[in-house]
């Protein structure tokens, strides 16, 4: 298991009711294609960063959609923006698009 | 200074007079104010360039540029004459008008008014020398600008007569402008006719249409009004000039002179993200001609209209709010190759994107240190005349076929390489740079030099346009940086492959970065014609289209970017080539997205099969 | 000549066999038009088929016995060059210049197998042991599987579900036939290791999910939930390659001696260029068009033109020829209509 450096002692349960998807609803607003990913891991799989590292693209995107955000938000600025990611999602989902808007959206939160 | 009883004096100069002066009087401090702004370096760079042969080859430019239109003539000749209409017949109107006036007075110093009004002022029955001369040249140049002036109406109604698909949608405020400056050289034209009917000068033009008017018109009530028609419409549209887009007029004019003295693009913005130095004269510069329109591919294959330069730097100029148009635009640099006035587009479009890189010590410690790179071994004989350090670039991995080329290309011409990121490397920086991330692009950066200067090598070669912009123009790398074309052009050139020509039809896409971008031209075509026969097409070299797959567009969505690439190849392959060759894994990978019947290939992929 | 309507069916393949025995026996004329010099199609170009391990060859050699029996015209090496639409049918020219008139037309133009070559990060055509499912299929038939391979990849949605060369479409056979040479090539080579790499197990026909069972609880075959994002090659030829182990979360490196490409289906040339001919309405992907999904599958927007089998979507080969059974149908309802 991947170690974000502190652990949940309440519950290792997504609390989905409580968290907060502000993010998820903004990436889904900027970034349409977003919403077509299934999760099969060519971008993680490519990833420069996430071969050196424990970024995970696939992941972080996937805990943004459950409001997740404390496990990745420290993250995010590893990504080299190279879009290898992007040249290989069989779905066609903009990755990197995904990654600049999370950004972009913890940046002006 | 006016005389008011004066023969050559009349109130209707007054509106002429005071919409010149204002004007005058506005650019004067605005540049002054603009100039003010520059850094010490530029400013250094004015007062050594004003006795300098920039000065003089400023003056040629705004001769060629300004006046002929001469860009945009190359472009398409219609409008370059449309153009050149306005721009040189309007100059020539004023120095062919001024030295016939002076003649006549016998003195250089006269109000600036007369010769505007001229023929209003000569009496009748005056005679000077040349005057039939001067007479055919003014009704020539005023029949050039009139025929401009019908080519513009033309466009109006149907821009392809002049081979635009598409042109600028103008403010009311800019057509209220140009409606003034349209009306200008009519009024001229009738109040110079029906002036001929009463005094008699004029030539083939106005002498003609003022007999026809004096027929059927009562001419001598009719002329002098006409004349204060003509003040009020040049006074109105010096007046209107600031806030309109007509301000590129004096502005082009400094800024190239600006630009041939040396002065250079500030790429950052200000404190408080305003425009600094330089770049407020190219924003001004823009005469939104709309030639960007039609060459952006967001338009022509994704119907956006509204991020071209045409609109961008007018929101720019008037600092409007901008939305995405910051960030959706592919940097394929097409715009910026056709731009008659030379704006830096994508300079003035990247210097918008806003840094939000968080580096720290931990951001980017996951790169292994150097100790994972061996150094080249050196020492042992090899027919090639340098040592050669290859790098793939990320998208290199992705595009096996062009690595396997390169490392047989270095095999065969003997060359000892060393693959810098065989087993992976890292980003060249140039994807974050793009998004405005210059502080992370730095880190990155200092890891790639310190890789490649590891090396020992003499000579980088990359097999990525992308990468190639960044280490040869951002990296100041100690080594010779070359995109793989440009090396296997070397090779070629010094007899270290064995080229066999081929029969292939091949037709080149040149990559954003490498043509326009790098301005590597000449090298694909040399090694293209030694493998195959090339077919020209209309997007050769510098005209090259984007291939929709730029990383610089964070806005567009891939199955957008695959539209881009499925126009750009049905336009590649209209002449019906065996081939597509590209020299850019990334241009590659999108085009391979189309199912279409052509293979896309790599320059090295030809090459390494036919040496 | 009779008096009997004829049906000119294009492609003999499987679907072009039954739909011609079917539609003969329903008491028309027909012919079968080939370009191959032999009835079969794709099913010529493999060994044995799933669930149940029946040989393609003994398929084939019934579907063109019950031609044979049916009556029915077949013209080999020859493939439509031209036609046109007249009162009541259509004239076609054949590439060996016969004119043939129809009644009604049959398109079972099938499929063609992915080019590998163009899911270039995979390295097909420039890796040694990078090999595609066909070609593997011919391999397990000629039984020329080297023995010292001890470790396998397949990779799945090699050209389908895949933006990326322009197939947003599922192939529907491709993970079943991972699974069926999965379990070939383990009873080839006990030692050996194999690997599926998947995106999502499609077992939905009869008798695969049992079949994804068996290959996991008495093969060993191990499935690894991640898509190959690209592979590499080492000196001595071993295939790298690079995934996410998606369930465990974590990228995935791994050397295999062999790489093979699940490859998807895609239009034929042949589907193509009737589609043409014929003004014939093709979907997004190139597939033929067919009518009402549910009741009129069969047609197309031509009235006397019908399609069955792969021309018109990826299938396998049990939907394929109960398609052209139920095309045949249709066909006959038009005729005596």
């Amino acid at each position: 298991m991947v170690n974000f450096g502190f652990t949940i002692s309440v519950t290792r349960a997504v609390e989905y009711d409580k968290n907060d998807k502000g993010c998820a609803e903004y990436v889904a607003l900027r970034v349409p294609s977003s919403s077509a990913c299934i999760g099969c891991g060519g971008c993680s799989a490519t990833c420069t960063a996430g071969n050196l590292t424990e970024f995970n693209i696939r992941k972080i995107q996937m805990l943004m959609k459950r409001g997740e955000n404390q496990l990745y938000k420290e993250q995010l600025h590893k990504c080299m923006l190279c879009g290898k990611c992007l040249t290989v999602c069989p779905r066609g989902v903009d990755t990197r698009g995904m990654i600049l808007a999370m950004i972009e959206y913890m940046r002006e939160k | 200074m006016f005389t008011f009883t004066s023969p050559n004096y009349e109130p209707f100069v007054w509106p002429f007079s005071i919409g010149m002066a204002t004007l005058l009087i506005y650019i004067t401090i605005k540049y002054i104010k603009w100039i003010y702004e520059f850094d010490k370096a530029n400013r250094i760079k004015i007062l050594k360039g004003l006795f300098s042969l920039g000065t003089l080859r400023s003056v040629k430019e705004i001769f060629l540029e300004s006046l002929v239109h001469r860009k945009i003539y190359r472009e398409n000749p219609m409008l370059g004459y449309m153009h050149m209409c306005f721009g040189l017949g309007w100059a020539l109107l004023i120095i062919v008008g001024h030295l016939e006036s002076s003649i006549y007075q016998a003195s250089w110093a006269n109000t600036p008014y007369y010769s505007i009004f001229f023929y209003y002022f000569l009496p009748a029955g005056a005679e000077y020398w040349g005057d039939e001369v001067f007479g055919f040249l003014m009704d020539l140049i005023l029949l050039m600008i009139l025929s401009g002036l019908f080519i513009a109406w033309g466009k109006r109604l149907y821009s392809r007569m002049v081979g635009m698909k598409k042109t600028t949608k103008q403010r009311p405020y800019d057509r209220l402008v140009k409606g003034v400056l349209w009306s200008i050289f009519p009024l001229r034209f009738l109040a110079e006719s029906m002036q001929s009917a009463i005094t008699g000068h004029g030539s083939f033009l106005t002498h003609s249409t003022g007999e026809f008017f004096a027929s059927c018109l009562p001419v001598e009530t009719l002329s002098y009004p006409l004349w204060w028609a003509y003040s009020l419409s040049l006074g109105i549209f010096f007046l209107l000039i600031p806030g309109s887009r007509y301000m590129h007029i004096p502005t082009e004019m400094v800024y190239i002179f600006l630009k041939n003295w040396g002065v250079k693009l500030d790429v950052k913005l200000g404190p408080n993200g305003e425009l600094r130095g330089l770049s407020k004269f190219e924003v001004y510069s823009c005469s939104r001609c709309g030639i960007c329109l039609n060459q952006c591919q967001l338009l022509t294959s994704l119907n956006n209209e509204s991020i071209q330069p045409v609109y961008f730097l007018r929101k720019v100029r008037e600092d409007v709010e901008r939305g995405n148009e910051i960030n959706n635009c592919l940097m394929c640099g097409r715009c910026e190759e056709l731009c008659p006035v030379d704006i830096d587009l994508n300079a003035l479009r990247m210097m918008q994107r806003q840094d939000h890189s968080v580096v720290t010590d931990e951001t980017y410690s996951y790169i292994p240190s150097l100790s994972k790179t061996s150094p080249i071994k050196t020492g042992e004989e090899y027919s090639g005349c340098r040592k050669v350090a290859y790098f793939a670039g990320c998208m290199g991995h992705l595009t096996p076929r062009v690595i396997a080329s390169m490392c047989n290309i270095f095999n065969k011409a003997g060359v000892e390489y060393h693959f810098i990121d065989e087993g992976g490397g890292i980003c060249c920086g140039r994807p974050l740079r793009l998004s405005g991330n210059r502080a992370a692009a730095d880190v990155l950066m200092q890891k790639n030099i310190e890789r490649i200067v590891a090396t020992g090598a003499e000579i980088l070669v990359t097999s990525c346009p992308i990468c190639y912009k960044s280490f040869k123009e951002e990296y100041e790398l100690p080594i010779m940086v070359m995109h793989h074309t440009e090396y296997i052009d070397m090779l070629m050139h010094c007899g270290a492959l064995n080229i066999r020509k081929g029969k292939e039809r091949l037709v080149f896409h040149n990559p954003c970065e490498l043509g326009r971008g790098c301005n590597i031209v000449e090298a694909p075509q040399r090694v293209l014609g030694a493998v195959g026969e090339i077919v020209a097409t209309e997007f050769d070299g510098k005209a090259s289209l984007c291939c929709g797959g730029s990383l610089a567009n964070t806005v567009i969505s891939p199955i957008e970017r695959g539209r881009i690439a499925a126009d750009a190849l049905s336009r590649y392959t209209c002449s019906d080539p065996d081939c597509v060759v590209t020299a850019c894994p990334l241009c590659k990978k999108n085009f391979a997205k189309v199912k279409q019947p052509v293979p896309i290939r790599d320059i090295s992929e030809i090459v390494a099969e036919r040496c | 000549m009779s008096d009997k309507k004829h049906i000119v069916v294009i492609g003999g393949g499987p679907a072009g066999c039954v739909a011609a025995e079917r539609l003969s026996r329903l008491g028309f004329r027909v012919s079968i038009v080939e370009k191959e010099c032999e009835l079969g199609g794709n099913l010529n170009n493999w060994d044995r088929l799933f669930p149940d391990g029946k040989r393609a060859s003994e398929m084939v050699t019934k579907l063109v016995n019950d031609v044979k029996m049916a009556d029915v015209a077949v013209w080999t090496d020859v493939e439509p060059i031209e036609a046109k639409r007249v009162e009541n049918g259509f004239t076609i020219l054949l590439s060996d210049k016969s004119l043939l008139f129809a009644d009604a037309v049959m398109l079972t133009t099938g499929f063609a197998p992915f080019n590998a070559i163009r899911k270039e990060e995979y390295g097909y055509g420039i890796y040694r042991n990078v090999t595609t499912s066909v070609e593997l299929e011919n391999m397990i038939q000629a039984h020329i599987v080297p023995d010292t391979v001890s470790r396998v990849g397949m990779v799945h949605c090699v050209g389908s579900r895949d933006e990326k060369c322009g197939n947003m479409y599922c192939s529907k056979v491709c993970c079943i036939t991972a699974v069926k040479q999965a379990i070939e090539l383990k009873q080839m080579l006990p030692n050996a290791e194999i690997f599926c790499f998947y995106m999502d197990m499609r077992m939905f026909g009869p008798g695969y999910e049992e079949l994804y069972r068996e290959a996991q609880e008495r093969y060993g075959i191990k499935f690894v939930r991640g898509r190959v994002s690209e592979a590499s090659e080492d000196s001595e030829g071993r295939v790298a390659i690079k995934v996410e182990d998606t369930l465990v979360g974590r990228p995935m490196r791994m050397k295999l001696d062999r790489l093979v490409l699940m490859v998807g289906m895609e239009p034929s040339a042949g589907t193509r260029s009737v589609a043409e001919l014929l003004g014939v309405k093709t979907k997004v992907n190139g597939f033929i068009q067919g009518g009402d999904p549910h009741i009129a599958a069969n047609q197309t927007n031509v009235p006397g033109v019908f399609v069955a089998g792969t021309a018109t979507a990826p299938m396998n080969s049990t939907d394929t020829l109960n398609d052209a059974c139920a095309a045949a149908f249709q066909v006959a309802n038009y005729l005596n209509g």
